[in-house]
């Protein structure tokens, strides 16, 4: 039944001098408040570049991955002693293509999948602009627009035009937006185009998008299908890959494993295409954690600070307490309770000064040059990071508090009190 | 009456540069109700005494018993939940907690024992400030009070558990004469009441009117 007298002294400790609770409690708010605005800005990034990631990376991939296998030579045929040894020194393939050979069977297999969503057969191929005398690189990816579209949320990146162009107009392009504006080329206007093998071919530019990644909107273009298999001379069952979109995207690990085997073709998933995405995250993680972690154990050395203070300050109300029968662990809660009650206070004035200077930051214009684009900083709002802020506010409060509480519970009275 | 403390083969050593016997052999035996003084020169262990008395200090040999307790060899917390209920100490310096207003100040042992609700130890502690003429102070801070009045607050929150035993170090020792009358008229009543009382004292007045004296020399009573 104790507690309460004790939080009544606690409370009466903290309010008689307010100046130091205050500052201890300032520690804390500033500590909580990097945490959550850290944590709200880099998380931010993070799902930025994982949505504009995913708005250009399927789930999974099926691509022929051409094998350099070279454990059977032609040079067996010419050399037929198998007494002699034969070395081949930078051994080169004599011919591959790059297509899946069953694709047409692939696709209506993967169409009965119950976990796939979507299905877009490409065709892509590397191809030259003629830009005057240059010759820009670019790449032509061949769709069907409309299994496209299922895969990728490409209405809302299109700045110029309409996707639905490549149905109707013959020969149309809709260009990354990059990538017209080097070639200089609106709607309306023709491009030449060459590929590697050296035939041409005229496209009329129907439409633009952007997806956001410099490295995309300034090489990638839509074509029909038939338009690439007809610039690289080959029939309609031509395909090079096929993106797969899953009804889950967790499933797209574990599927992509399975396709691979099925089809044997190699299959790969968004993770594994987007390595380099999710070590940045990783590492925006660390960071956000390492620097919320030392504002919050100098918050927690502050208190340490001032509980220590105040317990010197205090021993002659502890021998007091102790004399009139207040037990150790009574001084222990004395002095806790009112380190918590500033690390409680101090984190919900965190949560509440994080929240304004996330949402401050929101509202903030990005710098946007070329790489990403992007309106303002990108920031989002879970309370889960509210949660997390407001526990390990209180638990460095806790174990700043804990130290100098127990020194406090361990004060003999006869020594201060003797007169 | 009967007895109400007793201690057997008290000894005490301070051990720090070199050992020093400064609670010699003392066995003693005070009765519920009286009223006693411990009397000695400076330095002859009075305060030290008292304070293994008071179970604050428990680090000495022999045996004490308060009440028919043997408080020798309990814990820590036992001892504090002891003397929260059975031991009244009163300080030579009041030793009041100064944020806090007089009768916070006397109702806070009551608290902690948690016998009574919190009405009814406002009530009592209201009744015990009136008992050393302190009720119209009551609401006000303890840092603000006289010397003469904070030690009547003291005297006041050192009764308000009914403690079977009132220990006082130099309850006198900081007061003036008129001050001290005071505080000699509340322990004499307090005796009459048959409360125990045991203070140590240098006022040779003070103890003159006291039931018994208890003398020190040397750490031996004589
Ligand atoms: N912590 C300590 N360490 C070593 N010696 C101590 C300690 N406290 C007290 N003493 C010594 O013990 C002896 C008794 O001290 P105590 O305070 O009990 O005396 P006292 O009779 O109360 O004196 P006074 O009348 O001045 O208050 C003194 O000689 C003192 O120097
Ligand atoms: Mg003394």
């Amino acid at each position: 039944m104790a507690l309460p007298v004790n939080l009544e002294i606690a409370k009466t400790h903290l309010l008689s001098r307010k100046k130091q609770s205050i500052v201890a409690m300032l520690g804390v708010t500033f500590g909580i408040a990097m945490f959550i605005l850290m944590i709200s800005f880099m998380k931010g990034v993070n799902q930025f570049l994982q949505d504009t990631m995913l708005s250009s990376t399927p789930d999974v991939r099926i691509f022929n991955d051409y094998k350099t296998d070279f454990s059977s030579s032609i040079t067996s045929e010419y050399f037929k002693d198998s007494n002699q040894l034969t070395i081949v020194h930078h051994p080169k393939p004599k011919d591959i293509s790059l297509n899946l050979k069953n694709a047409q069977q692939i696709i209506s297999d993967l169409h009965q999948n119950p976990k796939v969503l979507a299905v877009s057969p490409v065709v892509t191929s590397q191809v030259f602009y003629n830009y005057g005398p240059v010759q820009l690189n670019g790449i032509l990816k061949g769709v069907n627009i409309l299994d496209e579209i299922r895969l990728f949320d490409l209405k809302s990146k299109i700045i110029s035009g309409r996707l639905e162009n490549l149905l109707t107009i013959d020969n149309g392009i809709v260009m990354g937006v990059g990538l017209a504006e080097k070639l200089h080329v609106v709607i309306g206007d023709m491009v030449t185009l060459a590929t590697p093998s050296g035939t041409s071919m005229r496209l009329r530019v129907v439409g633009t998008y952007q997806i956001g990644i410099a490295a995309v909107d300034d090489v990638n273009s839509y074509v029909n299908i038939s338009t690439v298999q007809q610039v690289l001379g080959k029939d309609k069952n031509y395909i090079t890959a096929i993106n797969v979109k899953m009804k889950d995207i967790n499933y797209a690990h574990a599927e992509a494993f399975s396709f691979q085997k099925k089809y044997g073709y190699k299959a790969e998933d968004w993770e594994v295409t987007n390595a380099s995405v999710e070590a940045s995250n990783t590492v925006r993680d660390v960071l956000t954690i390492v620097v919320s972690a030392t504002m919050l154990i100098v918050a927690g050395f502050g208190i340490y600070n001032i509980m220590n203070m105040l317990i010197t300050n205090k021993m002659k109300d502890i021998a007091i307490l102790k004399a009139q029968g207040f037990a150790q662990k009574d001084i222990v809660q004395i002095f806790l309770a009112q380190s918590i009650t500033i690390g409680l206070l101090g984190a919900l004035a965190g949560l509440l000064f994080g929240f304004l200077l996330s949402y401050g930051l929101s509202c903030v214009p990005f710098p946007a040059k070329g790489f990403v684009s992007l309106k303002t900083f990108p920031v989002i709002f879970e309370v889960k990071y509210y949660v997390f802020g407001i526990l390990f506010g209180v638990i460095t409060t806790l174990v700043a508090g804990f130290m100098p509480s127990l020194k406090a519970s361990k004060i003999d009275p006869v020594a201060i009190l003797r007169g | 009456m009967g007895e109400i403390l007793k201690t057997i083969q008290l000894n005490k050593y301070f051990r720090e540069i070199e050992e020093f016997h400064v609670i010699k052999n003392i066995n003693m035996s005070i009765n519920s109700g009286e009223f006693v003084c411990i009397t000695g020169k400076s330095g002859c262990g009075k305060s030290t005494l008292l304070y293994l008395l008071s179970t604050m200090d428990n680090d000495y040999e022999g045996e004490v018993f308060i009440n028919n307790t043997k408080v020798t060899g309990l814990t820590q917390n036992e001892l504090a939940a002891f003397r929260n209920e059975n031991i009244g100490f009163i300080f030579q310096f009041h030793f009041l907690l100064p944020e806090f207003t007089a009768l916070q100040n006397v109702m806070m042992p009551a608290l902690k024992l948690g016998k009574y609700s919190k009405e009814e130890i406002e009530e009592r502690a209201l009744a015990k400030l009136a008992q050393v003429q302190m009720k119209d102070y009551a609401h006000k801070l303890s840092g603000k009070l006289s010397g003469g009045q904070q030690q009547r607050v003291a005297v006041a929150r050192a009764l308000i558990n009914e403690p079977k035993v009132i220990m006082a170090d130099e309850p006198t020792g900081n007061l003036d004469s008129v001050n001290t009358g005071i505080v000699f008229d509340i322990f004499k009543d307090l005796a009459a009441k048959g409360n125990t009382i045991i203070a140590v004292t240098h006022d040779t007045d003070f103890a003159e009117k006291s039931d018994r004296i208890i003398e020190m020399k040397d750490g031996e009573i004589i």
